[in-house]
């Protein structure tokens, strides 16, 4: 239940990830993990990937004490990990900047990138942009009509962005498209995957570039409380940010951790983003995972108001931490997702992303039901800006064109 | 002995190339595939590859994910796949047929229940895209001991580790993908195509067919002259989306289409 030494050599937690692609990636996939794990324990590759995450992202990002939520919700002592903070504005960049140490270090001159919400794609431009890369973001259809600033953001960076008109037009279709791409360019790209589904070693990588979010927590809640917390809060899509603070915890049985996935308009209205919540074991974008699939086993188009969350797979490893009891997963629906952005927003002055108050809107349900004397770590994975347009609309404001 | 060993066999002994047709299952209706599977064969089939219709087929180019989502639209499953091929076998008994698609429909219905259903109907073999030889070991003997055929596919970038572990769990035949790139891509370099086959023979026995860019009966003659089969797909799947709202149409356009290839095969053999 605490093994903390997955995924095993061929890539698999338990039955789920795995390595399930058409043969041509194989064996590029199969020298990213050999790259990889030379280059996990190369001192210079470590020491150049700490040295982007302070002086570029901006790492540690604090352990904010949020008093006035606290004293608000009346339970448990709530503490906001401000990814939120991080460069660009979301978790996503702990990964970027490592996988395109590993495209630098592979030789490679392209990246792509899928993007659902847009925090990734401006994330891997970013790190393009930097390292002198060309970058192609695919994109859903639909999500660049709905993360319009973060469209725009991308191509300021230089970055080229391709509407997926195909499938859902959402993120699902975003990341086979990128997968077409990369088998066809092999030779030059590197595909950095923005979340922890894909092909191994893609969930194992991604986890690890993000687990300092995880290490950083363990340090500060040593620092401010003199102990681990008693909860961990995250949101569920693909699942990177939660995986980042969960994994370094996991040996840490007395802290229990809640996954939050999207509930949209209510489990039990099939219009939601919640494979863990409500669907089965399947195989997805090259792993075995929990996926939204009908009986025939084609996937279902899935429902969040929020872009980032709108996925019907998971990493396999959550898969495997909800099998195993390690982790609880639940769902929060469209409405308590809005009601907790806006009360975070009002209460602390804090505007999160629309994915990480799906998180927020869970730990005001669990801390009501905690100690006073406990403490309970919410991820603000993302800055909600990019979601202003959004919610202005379904309010029924009109923002300036 | 498989029906597909059969057909190489005797293809083998008379000097011939196999023509090997693909065609997604339910394009674009349900009710027209057994005729179309038909008309593959006048034109010339001496295999057929049946795609399964899958929602998110990452390995597939736009004519055939536009094949998939026409499909998809009169709910086209798994289980209507094999029946349309028992249909089909009512009256042709001789030409294999392979089901190609992906993991999840069938993993989706049980690999067993599948595997027993699919060999009743008269499914010949199994072409699995997304299934590795790495994650075959648990899934392949479940499938072959119903008694169909595990095709493989090998690529540019399979290595000389790959390509004799796949060879090893393979039957029927091989499937080279021609090109790093999906289905319906355009270039081909017969050249690396022919060195790589030559690595592949140094592994196996079985007949290797190669596919992805053969789209007119100059490639296919092309291709033929190295490889023991040749399989078109998108060349085929873009005349039936040209002509899906007039599918009376379709069965004498695939057998002249087809038939263009199979003259240009048969051209090699003298």
């Amino acid at each position: 239940m605490n093994n903390q030494n997955l995924p095993d050599a061929r890539g698999h937690f338990g039955p789920y990830g795995g390595r399930f692609v058409a043969e041509t990636l194989m064996e590029p996939l199969r020298q990213l993990e050999e790259a990889y794990n030379r280059l996990k324990n190369d001192s210079a590759f470590r020491a150049e990937l700490d040295k982007d995450l302070a002086y570029y992202v901006g790492r540690p990002s604090p352990l904010y004490p949020a008093e006035r939520l606290t004293k608000s919700w009346g339970g448990a002592q709530i503490y906001l990990k401000r990814e939120d903070l991080n460069h660009t504005g979301a978790h996503k960049i702990n990964n970027t900047v490592g996988q395109a140490l590993l495209a630098k270090h592979l030789g490679k001159t392209r990246i792509i990138a899928e993007t659902g919400a847009g925090q990734h794609g401006v994330a891997s431009a970013t790190v393009a942009a930097r390292l002198g890369l060309k970058c192609v973001v695919f994109m859903g259809s639909d999500d660049i009509e709905r993360q319009s600033p973060n469209v725009y953001r991308m191509k300021l960076l230089g970055a080229e962005v391709r509407p997926v008109t195909s499938g859902t037009r959402t993120l699902k279709d975003a990341m086979n498209e990128a997968l077409r791409d990369w088998v066809t360019n092999v030779d030059d790209t590197f595909y950095i995957i923005g979340t922890v589904a894909g092909p191994h070693p893609y969930p194992m990588l991604v986890r690890d570039f993000n687990a300092v979010v995880g290490r950083e927590v363990i340090r500060q809640s040593q620092d401010m409380l003199g102990r681990l917390p008693d909860a961990l809060v995250a949101c569920v899509g693909g699942g990177s940010n939660a995986i980042g603070l969960f994994h370094p915890m996991i040996p840490h049985a007395a802290v229990k951790m809640y996954g939050v996935e999207a509930g949209g308009l209510g489990i039990a209205s099939g219009q939601h983003a919640a494979p863990l919540s409500a669907g089965k074991p399947g195989v997805l974008h090259g792993n075995r995972t929990y996926i939204m699939a009908d009986d025939n086993g084609q996937i279902l188009g899935t429902h969040s108001i929020s872009a980032g969350l709108d996925y019907p797979g998971v990493g396999p490893e959550h898969s495997w931490l909800k099998d195993s009891g390690r982790v609880s997963y639940v769902a929060v629906t469209d409405d308590e997702a809005l009601a907790a952005f806006h009360e975070l927003t009002r209460v602390e002055g804090i505007i999160p992303a629309l994915e990480s108050a799906h998180a927020v809107a869970y730990g005001k349900k669990l801390a009501t039901q905690m100690k006073r004397d406990e403490a309970m770590v919410i991820n603000i994975s993302g800055r909600g800006d990019k979601d202003i347009f959004t919610i202005a609309k379904r309010e029924g404001i009109e923002l300036l064109k | 002995m498989s029906r597909i060993k059969t057909v190489f066999d005797a293809l083998r002994a008379s000097g011939r190339k196999a023509l090997v047709p693909y065609i997604t299952a339910g394009d674009p209706h349900p009710q027209h595939t057994v005729a179309l599977m038909h008309a593959l064969v006048k034109g010339g089939a001496d295999v057929i590859e049946l795609g399964v219709p899958f929602s998110d087929p990452m390995a597939d180019g736009p004519v055939i994910q536009l094949a998939c989502e026409r499909a998809l639209v009169h709910g086209t499953s798994l289980w209507q796949v094999v029946e349309m091929v028992a249909e089909f076998r009512k009256t042709n008994t001789t030409t294999p047929v392979v089901l190609m698609g992906y993991l999840n429909p069938i993993e989706a219905r049980g690999f067993g229940k599948f595997a027993d259903y699919a060999r009743g109907a008269g499914v010949d073999g199994v072409l699995v895209v997304d299934l590795a030889v790495e994650e075959a070991p648990e899934i392949a003997p479940i499938f072959r001991a119903a008694g169909l055929d595990c095709i493989f596919l090998l690529a540019p970038t399979s290595s000389a580790a790959r390509i004799a572990a796949i060879a090893e769990q393979a039957s029927g035949y091989l499937y080279y993908v021609s090109l790093k790139g999906v289905t319906g891509a355009a270039t081909l370099d017969i050249a690396s195509v022919e060195a790589k086959l030559e690595e592949i023979r140094r592994h196996t026995k079985l007949p290797v067919a190669v596919g992805f860019g053969i789209r007119d009966a100059d490639s296919a003659a092309k291709v033929g002259r190295v490889a023991d089969a040749v399989v078109v797909g998108s060349a085929l799947v873009s005349q039936i989306e040209k002509h899906q709202n007039e599918p009376a149409l379709l069965p004498e356009l695939l057998t002249q289409q087809l038939g263009a290839l199979r003259a240009a095969l048969d051209k090699l053999k003298s």
